[in-house]
């Protein structure tokens, strides 16, 4: 068990690490690093210093405001009463207006007002993040690969909070803030669009969820089998190849006839990742706009048996296939 | 055949752990062994009761053919094969492959001198698809409470289960495993993202631009230490996205073994445990 690599055993002390020089016209970065035992444990010991700039200072602003919005609008619901804010923390919601204001931007505060600013707000912050960790990267002269991935999400993020409720017509169809509230939209959406099951998107997001999930384990567990040999070098090891980088590909050629390389192995990942949330997007954007009713959709395309219907019952309509159903 | 230009001198015999030279050979690029013997003799079976399944059923549809477990009368009972019987053996048939091929993994990992942590892991797989075959309908009584095998068949026997339970989301152990779910492929997308940024960084700034030069695992840290305050780095990251890809199927046998032996009413109503402590009053 001892050479499993499960956690560090000795934590090696050098010079806390400053980072690679910025180019001129960046800030100086904010605080000082220090080592933490406890993160040294599973990782890097050294916390901090980041950069901040405007672009960081910025958004991590407006991400304040959108929380604090959002938690005083949560403790106004409850009577400003902080015992029942703790209490009811998982119930308290930040709502969208209701439907009767559409799309408009003038809805009083307490009727959703306060979501609209709110989600103003949050949309700032993630945008001007995204800003950021494109500035960073190129900054450094490195790709910009976790910008764009970062960008996969935001376009769900973009769907479920903008684009959909500007199809739909009403800002109702926005996602409210809360904890059991988010679910219970997510239920909700799915019922009344006839199960997101057999929404095929829906499907090939799943799918992509749960092959990250099974890529991270392979990957992960792959790079700990072999960091005997400094596996976990990946860079040195994609640039001038190593025994941890053949012992790696071996283990996967001899288990299922096929491997990827250190580079490529991250291409796999990359793709996975970023494709969860571009196919769930598009499942998202097509339900309630494009189609009204994914089990009524699976069955005129083949994919769904319509349910039986016992011979006692005689003839009975299925109420889902007539009416505001179509 | 099938070589890499590496591969002959890694190709030792020995590291079985049964049967000694017996199977210990590679067919193209494949390891065989003892394990991938009964790999072979599991897989091979139960995809066929699976096509002959099939051939009894209604339909020859990809997305509608399904292997349905036996009725809830059968109880703990064996089933004839065209009533839930073919499930029972394709279920046994199943775990026997998957284990197989766990314990060849092990075999592959011995040869080539590496960790046991990808076993390991798909060990955590197994224990997820053995909890929702065989454990939680054993606790019910009834093989019955097993999952269909069929492609949306299995998507409504999620979906029924689920409200049977009123709101399956507020079943805690179902919001971890989400949660863990979403993480994993969070941190999966940075981590891919980095290297592949590193490893491919573009142009430089200057102008006129030049073909920038591949960086080490110094910009990564520096990268993520500018962005967040903090970097895993090269080893903790690998750690990491396996620790959190174990909990999310770990936490999902559990969310599933809950629901019925140990919880059978709505999950919303579960919470009122914390609604109802006295320290509120």
């Amino acid at each position: 068990m001892e050479y499993q690599n499960i956690f560090t055993q000795i934590q090696v002390r050098g010079p806390l690490e400053a980072g690679i020089p910025l180019p001129r016209g960046n800030d100086e970065r904010t605080g000082k690093p220090f080592f933490n035992w406890l993160a040294g444990w599973f990782g890097n010991a050294q916390i901090g210093p980041i950069y901040l700039g405007f672009l960081g200072t910025a958004s991590l602003l407006c991400g304040t405001v959108w929380f604090v919005i959002t938690g005083f609008n949560m403790l106004a619901s409850v009577g400003w009463d902080p015992i029942q804010f703790i209490r009811q923390l998982f119930w308290v919601a930040l709502e969208p207006p209701p439907a009767k204001y559409g799309l408009s931007p003038f809805v009083p505060l307490s009727e959703g007002g306060w979501y609209l600013i709110a989600s103003l707000f949050l949309l700032a912050s993630v945008l001007l993040w995204w800003v950021r960790v494109y500035t960073r990267a190129r900054q450094l002269e490195l790709g910009t690969h976790v910008a764009w991935a970062f960008a996969a999400a935001i376009w769900l993020f973009l769907v479920l909070g903008l684009f959909r409720p500007i199809l739909m017509g009403s800002w109702a169809e926005a996602v409210p803030y809360g904890i059991f509230p988010h679910l219970d939209w997510t239920a909700a959406l799915s019922i009344r669009y006839g199960n997101l099951y057999y929404n095929p998107f829906h499907c090939l997001s799943i799918v992509f969820l749960y092959g990250s999930v099974l890529l991270f384990a392979m990957h992960g567990a792959t790079i700990l089998a072999v960091t005997r040999y400094g596996g976990e070098r990946e860079l040195e090891q994609i640039t001038d190849r190593g025994t941890a980088s053949e012992r790696a590909a071996l283990f996967w050629r001899w288990t299922m006839g096929f491997n990827a390389t250190m580079e490529s192995v991250h291409r796999w990942a990359w793709w996975f990742a970023v494709l969860t949330p571009i196919t769930g997007g598009i499942g998202i954007l097509l339900t309630g706009t494009v189609v009204d009713n994914w089990y009524l959709w699976g069955i005129k395309h083949g994919i769904v048996a319509p349910t039986p219907i016992p011979e006692a019952w005689g003839t009975v309509v299925d109420p889902a296939l007539g009416g505001s159903g179509q | 055949m099938a070589l890499l230009s590496f591969e002959r001198k890694y190709r030792v015999r020995g590291g079985t752990l049964i049967g000694g030279d017996l199977f210990d050979f590679w067919i193209g690029p494949f390891y065989l062994g003892f394990f991938g013997m009964t790999t072979i003799f599991f897989a091979t079976l139960g995809t066929a009761l699976i096509l002959y399944g099939a051939a009894l059923g209604p339909t020859w549809n990809i997305w509608r053919i399904s292997i349905d477990p036996p009725d809830l009368s059968y109880g703990l009972g064996l089933a004839p094969l065209a009533d839930g019987g073919l499930w029972q053996i394709i279920t046994v048939c199943a775990i026997g492959a998957f284990c197989s091929w766990a314990l060849r993994e092990v075999e592959i990992c011995r040869k080539l001198g590496i960790g046991y942590h990808v076993p390991f892991a798909f060990g955590v797989a197994i224990f997820a698809y053995v909890t929702l075959v065989v454990i939680r309908p054993f606790l019910l009584g009834a093989w019955g409470h097993g999952f269909p095998y069929g492609i949306f068949s299995h998507l409504d026997w999620v979906s029924n289960v689920g409200y049977q339970y009123l709101h399956f989301h507020y079943n805690p152990a179902h919001m971890l495993a989400v949660t863990f779910f979403f993480t994993t492929t969070l941190a999966l997308s940075l981590h891919g993202g980095l290297i592949l940024s590193a490893a491919n960084p573009g142009n430089t700034e200057e102008f006129p631009p030049k073909k920038a030069e591949v960086k080490v695992p110094e910009y990564e840290d520096t990268f993520f230490r500018d962005t967040i305050g903090y970097s895993i780095g090269t080893l903790g990251i690998h750690r990491l996205g396996l620790v959190l890809a174990l909990n999310a199927g770990f936490w999902s046998a559990v969310c599933i073994v809950l629901s019925g032996p140990f919880w059978n009413q709505g999950w919303p109503q579960w919470w009122s445990w914390w609604l109802d402590l006295p320290i509120w009053s």
